[in-house]
């Protein structure tokens, strides 16, 4: 069974209210060396098998038309998890 | 005249929408997301809600259900079509309409009374109002700020494809104002605010959301 992982983030642009809501909380527990934080989504699809090129190709489609929207996200990368990574941790 | 509302899971206010219809003297129709098919109906509402439980992003899935394939070429053909708050969201992920709905900057979901400009008069969904009008309509949203990137909204200013303006104040964070937008044609509008929530005397603020209906059953007696 392996996986690929896709890492989608906001365009640097665009507002992220969430983002802030989480850095205002962060001096409140002591953390005062972060200046800014922004939130992003992480999304790990199962195949049967090892990961192929032809599923990465088939993500990297997905990722463009459902798992993010190119008008405010980036897909900031694509890639196969690694034979000892635990892509769910 | 025939308007269909389309039922998503998690749609909310297909109901009144449905209502709406009716009391404007059209025949409302109930669509369905897992139907592919349209029923013949002469305009399309896109209702609010939650379709999809708001997952992934407002509007992203319900932009893909069966009744959406049906939609889309109907719309760029030239179908009368409105979304209201999530069926705005799902206009803009399917791409009707430019832009895109993120998260209310404060962070809090917003429920008021909203006051608008309508800034044009002649889609197929506010022919019934006057350009510059001021009118108020309820307003209820956590992810109504309206964004796009700056040539996009040069384009829409330049083509007078921005609909409605929020009055007063801005309630979520959109860009220059923005309240409701239209594509090029005229004949597909999303906004965030809710006319069929104010139709009838003894609910909401105003009767202001009546034009809309109107307007649409017009463009049909015309046609």
């Amino acid at each position: 069974m392996g996986h690929v992982v896709i890492d989608v983030m906001l365009k640097p642009e665009i507002l992220d209210p969430q983002g802030q809501a989480v850095g205002g909380a962060l001096p409140r527990l002591g953390f005062e060396q972060f200046t800014d934080v922004r939130q992003g989504k992480r999304f790990v699809l199962t195949v049967d098998g090892d990961v192929t090129d032809a599923h990465l190709a088939a993500a990297r489609d997905a990722a463009e038309k459902l798992l993010s929207n190119p008008v405010i996200e980036d897909v900031v990368s694509v890639r196969a998890a690694g034979a000892d990574e635990d892509p769910d941790q | 005249m025939k308007v269909g509302v389309v039922t998503f899971p998690g749609s909310l206010d297909d109901r009144d929408a449905l209502r709406a219809v009716r009391a404007v003297g059209a025949e409302p129709v109930s669509l369905w997301h897992g139907d592919a098919d349209l029923k013949g109906v002469d305009a399309v509402i896109l209702p609010g809600g939650f379709s999809y439980g708001d997952y992934l992003r407002c509007g992203a899935i319900a932009r893909f259900a069966p009744v959406m394939d049906a939609l889309v070429p109907a719309a760029q053909g030239g179908l009368p079509v409105l979304g209201i708050c999530n069926g705005f969201q799902v206009l803009c992920e399917s791409h009707l309409l430019p832009g895109a709905l993120i998260r209310n900057d404060h962070r809090k979901f917003n429920c008021v009374d909203q006051r608008l400009v309508v800034e044009n008069a002649s889609t197929a969904w506010t022919s019934d109002f006057e350009a510059g009008q001021e009118i108020t309509i309820v307003l209820k949203n956590g992810e109504g700020g309206y964004v796009a990137d700056e040539a996009t909204l040069d384009r829409l200013e330049g083509e007078g494809q921005v609909v409605f303006r929020y009055a007063a104040s801005n309630p979520n964070g959109s860009y220059r104002d923005i309240a409701g937008v239209t594509n090029e044609r005229g004949n597909v509008v999303g906004l965030m605010p809710h006319p069929e929530h104010c139709i009838e005397d003894g609910y909401g603020p105003s009767l202001d959301g009546l034009p809309f209906f109107t307007s649409v059953l017009r463009q049909a007696v015309s046609a």
